[in-house]
């Protein structure tokens, strides 16, 4: 089996008021060295393969059918040996 | 006319829709599963607001993979009239059906309260019934109405008078304050390219009979049947 460990972040220029509210809250608590901070999802995803380039074509489409709207969110993965 | 309204999993205002549809409007409607396969014969599909599937992962997201709706997308391609309202909306965009994505409301609250749209584009088959540039008080109810597309498909539907509604204040200015969700250039509702298709995040369903005090969204079911009307008569002859 193979864990895909998916990240799926707004696109850059793309406004995430949740993050900003983190951001100040951040601030509020005194790290005032906080420039930025985004919010994002991470998803966790067993694939019952042990080719490891079989288990990235499926990850790659899960992301581009379901996982990620393409307008709005980018994606990056990580494919971990059980 | 024969009018359909998905029923997905977590919809709530599929029975609001249908009883404007048939109570109010006088037509035939008859409510379809997410699992059926076939719109059997519809004029029209309604894809009615609500939480589908929870709004998991993303609003609309699972929803769009529901078994009706790769017949709702066969129905768009023909010409058939789909209206997506709020979560219907947002359904529509992740089917690809409008150009665009939903981002949280700016403020993050969810947003339930009466606002107004300004009618920019008279000429379609869900807004003949209006005047262009008339002011339609209508409640919106959502998190997630905040409309996002690349400043490409922005201005190809700016071009193609494809934006149907913008968010206004009451004398129909179209100002940041009037804009509830940060929505960008104010959209409220949008239209397919074709014409065929509207996505709008206010609800017409909850303002279409005097005793609710409101009819201002009666227009839109108006003109869905006005439409359909003269798409008939105009095949007949």
């Amino acid at each position: 089996m193979i864990k895909a460990k998916i990240f799926v972040t707004l696109k850059e220029g793309i406004l995430d008021p949740q993050g900003r509210a983190v951001q100040q809250s951040l601030r509020i608590l005194g790290f005032s060295s906080v420039d930025d901070v985004r919010i994002g999802k991470f998803l966790e995803v067993d694939v019952q393969e042990t080719d490891k380039s079989a288990a990235e074509i499926q990850v790659q489409s899960m992301c581009e059918r379901l996982l990620v709207n393409p307008v709005i969110e980018n994606y990056r993965y990580e494919l971990l040996d059980p | 006319m024969n009018i359909g309204v998905i029923v997905f999993p977590g919809s709530n205002c599929d029975r609001d829709c249908a009883h404007v549809v048939s109570d109010v409007i006088g037509q035939s409607v008859y409510l379809i599963w997410h699992q059926d396969t076939s719109l059997r014969g519809m004029d029209a599909v309604i894809l009615p607001g609500g939480f589908s599937y929870g709004d998991y992962l993303r609003t609309g997201a699972i929803a769009h993979l529901s078994p009706i709706m790769e017949a709702v997308k066969t129905f768009a391609k023909q010409g058939g009239l789909v209206l997506g309202i709020c979560n219907g909306f947002q359904i529509l965009l992740e089917a690809g059906l409008l150009p665009g994505a939903m981002l949280r409301n700016q403020n993050l609250s969810f947003i339930c309260e009466e606002i107004y749209v300004r009618v920019e584009n008279a000429d379609t088959p869900f807004t003949n019934h209006c005047q262009p540039g008339q002011v339609l008080q209508i409640p919106i109810a959502h998190a997630e109405g905040n409309y996002y597309t690349d400043p490409i498909s922005l201005s190809s539907l700016q071009a193609h008078a494809q934006v149907v509604f913008r968010y206004c204040d009451k004398e129909g200015r179209v100002t940041p304050e009037a804009n509830p969700n940060g929505s960008l250039d104010h959209i409220a509702g949008l239209r397919n390219a074709a014409g065929n298709v509207l996505g709008m995040m206010p609800h017409p369903e909850r303002c279409s009979e005097s005793i609710l005090s409101n009819t201002d969204g009666l227009a839109i079911f108006q003109s869905i049947v006005a439409s359909m009307t003269n798409r008939s008569s105009t095949l007949a002859f």
